[in-house]
């Protein structure tokens, strides 16, 4: 059992990293099953949403890190990366830098709430993964946000 | 000689018209005082210069379609400017037969051409072309400024059009030179939630595009070394952004050293010996500069707030760059030995992306107000705002080599929304889509070449 859920958390880890092969080198691999990241996403919540142009943490985004705590807590080790996204309004390089401080704001929070410092590494993408594509509101608040991938971890 | 026409045509063009300007100003313009911007360029409507650029005449084995190609990439280029419009062959009541028979001005002023540009190419024994071109102002009867010969292999032939175009706007304008000058870029493909992008090069007229090589992970904002052999950018290889150098001539990369965190937004000092960045520690953005030389890495800005898009001042002794230390995204100078920044941007709304001109004298942003992007132009100090573009997503200005033109890229909204690469003047007229065979985003000028 164990060996199949390592052996699909590196089919989607390279799945994930579109043929970078140097990317896989960086990342600490882990155990974790499909269903358990499925569990994750589908359950516990992965993605916090924010203001725009801002990086504090709503009380929606409060009570679904509160439960990625409680998960977290249980798989003891499991390494994650927090991704800051920011929508299309705003210049590049300052949506970068708003991701970095989305992302930081999440890691904060696991930290405060006793998250093992070691497991948690950030990257901002700014706007350069949109989730939703319309130019409006509806989508521009789905893509403001943070969301922690579970299983990897980038390598600092 | 005649490098003050310019200005006083767009001093006098509210007024009259320039063909009365053009039959005077070959004559006033004697004296020698050094040519000066004008800001009042947007004002009134300004006709363009009448141009009459027939095939360059064949000589000695060249092919036709060179001769027929030249001319028309130089006519391309002197009326994209805004400032020129060729007259169309067709149009012509002569062909020029030889380069050295004198010029019968009738048949140039009967068809309202104020300059001629009469060229010639041959290739010689050892393969090389050889080409050769005068100036004629029609009016006058005159040549303008010396004839000019090149000598180059077949392939290069593009770059001799761009240099004689150059010389032809210089003598013309008293502008500074800025055809035979190329652009990086990002080459953008695939769907907007799954765009794939690679950086890519090309002449400033959109022709001779080609894909650098690099890993297949996302790419940001490449940016030209002075000497344009090399180019600075942000990429993801490690999973996190990071700075990075491509030589353009082996397209090796590698990492920009001393760099803890995430390192974005680089650029050159002109001089090359320098790169100003942003990094992310803890989540805080600041301004860090690199001496490529030393490999010292000095922190400028220590503010919690996001400092980023920093850009060089001609002389390399500051930096101008964005910070939303004051609540929104403002433009602050701060001097390359650190100290205080002082903003510069007052205005309503959100400015970022300040580049410095080349010339030293204007900075380029993107301001964002009542959620439309713009592509601004404001003096050093911060006054004479202008705003020459609009629309849902302007970004990223870039000056051409001579100061005068700003590249930069205007997305699309929507499910469909796409990046292309535009130019203005900084007079804020003649707005032009630069062709490209892909989306195309974060263009970045190279200085003329050598």
């Amino acid at each position: 059992m164990k060996n199949i859920g390592l052996a699909i958390f590196v089919m989607l880890l390279l799945a994930g990293c579109e043929n970078n092969k140097n990317l896989k080198n960086s990342i600490n691999e882990s155990q974790i099953s499909q269903s358990d990241i499925e569990n994750f996403q589908n359950l516990v919540g992965d993605t916090v949403l924010f203001t725009v142009d801002q990086s504090g943490l709503r009380p929606d985004a409060i009570s679904i890190l509160n439960a990625q705590v409680n998960w977290l807590k249980e798989k003891k080790f499991l390494p994650i990366t927090v991704e800051g996204h920011a929508d299309e309004q705003g210049t590049r390089e300052y949506n970068l830098a708003l991701g970095a401080r989305r992302a930081t704001a999440v890691r904060e929070f696991l930290l405060t709430r006793g998250i093992e410092k070691d497991r948690i590494s950030i990257v901002t993408y700014g706007k350069e993964r949109p989730l939703r594509v319309c130019s409006n509101e509806e989508c521009w608040s789905k893509n403001r946000r943070a969301v922690t991938v579970v299983g990897q971890k980038i390598v600092e | 000689m005649v490098k003050q026409f310019f200005n006083r045509f767009i001093k006098l063009s509210s007024f009259i018209s320039i063909i009365v300007v053009v039959k005077f100003t070959f004559v006033i313009a004697q004296n020698n005082e050094a040519p000066k911007l004008d800001m009042t360029v947007n004002r009134g409507v300004i006709k363009p210069i009448s141009l009459a650029i027939p095939s360059f005449i064949k000589e000695s084995g060249a092919n036709s379609i060179i001769s027929r190609e030249l001319a028309k990439v130089i006519s391309n280029n002197l009326d994209s400017t805004g400032l020129f419009r060729s007259i169309p062959q067709a149009a012509y009541v002569s062909t020029p037969l030889s380069f050295n028979t004198p010029v019968q001005f009738s048949d140039w002023s009967i068809i309202n051409a104020d300059v001629l540009v009469l060229g010639a190419v041959g290739l010689k024994p050892d393969g090389r072309l050889e080409v050769k071109f005068r100036l004629w102002d029609i009016a006058q009867q005159k040549e303008i400024g010396k004839g000019k010969k090149y000598f180059t292999n077949s392939e290069s032939w593009r770059r001799i059009s761009h240099k004689i175009s150059d010389t032809i706007y210089t003598r013309v304008t008293g502008e500074g030179a800025y055809f035979d000058s190329r652009v990086v870029f990002v080459s953008e493909t695939g769907p907007k939630d799954n765009r794939t992008k690679r950086l890519a090069v090309m002449d400033q007229d959109g022709a001779n595009f080609k894909l650098l090589k690099h890993p297949p992970s996302l790419v940001i904002a490449p940016r030209f070394a002075p000497s344009s052999n090399k180019i600075i950018f942000t990429g993801y290889e490690t999973g996190r952004p990071r700075v990075y150098l491509m030589d353009l001539s082996s397209e090796a990369i590698t990492a920009l050293p001393e760099l803890e965190g995430m390192s974005f937004a680089p650029r050159f000092s002109m001089d090359g010996t320098k790169i100003v960045l942003s990094i992310t520690q803890n989540g805080n953005t600041d301004i860090f500069i690199n001496s490529l030389d030393t490999g010292i890495k000095k922190r400028l800005t220590t503010n919690s707030a996001i400092d980023t898009a920093p850009s060089f001042s001609p002389d390399g002794n500051s930096i101008v760059f964005e910070s939303d230390r004051g609540g929104g995204q403002q433009l602050y100078i701060i001097s390359t030995k650190g100290g205080e920044a002082k903003r510069i941007s007052f205005g309503k709304g959100r400015y970022a992306t300040p580049v410095w001109s080349p010339r030293g004298d204007l900075i380029a942003f993107t301001k964002i107000k009542e959620g439309k992007f713009h592509i601004g132009v404001m003096r050093v100090d911060g006054t004479k705002e202008r705003l020459l573009t609009t629309s849902f997503l302007d970004e990223g200005p870039a000056w051409a080599p001579n100061g005068r033109v700003l590249m930069f890229f205007r997305e699309t909204p929507g499910k469909a929304g796409a990046p292309s690469i535009y130019s203005i003047d900084i007079s804020g007229r003649n707005l032009r889509k630069i062709k490209t065979s892909s989306f195309a985003s974060d263009p970045n000028w190279s200085r003329i070449l050598n």
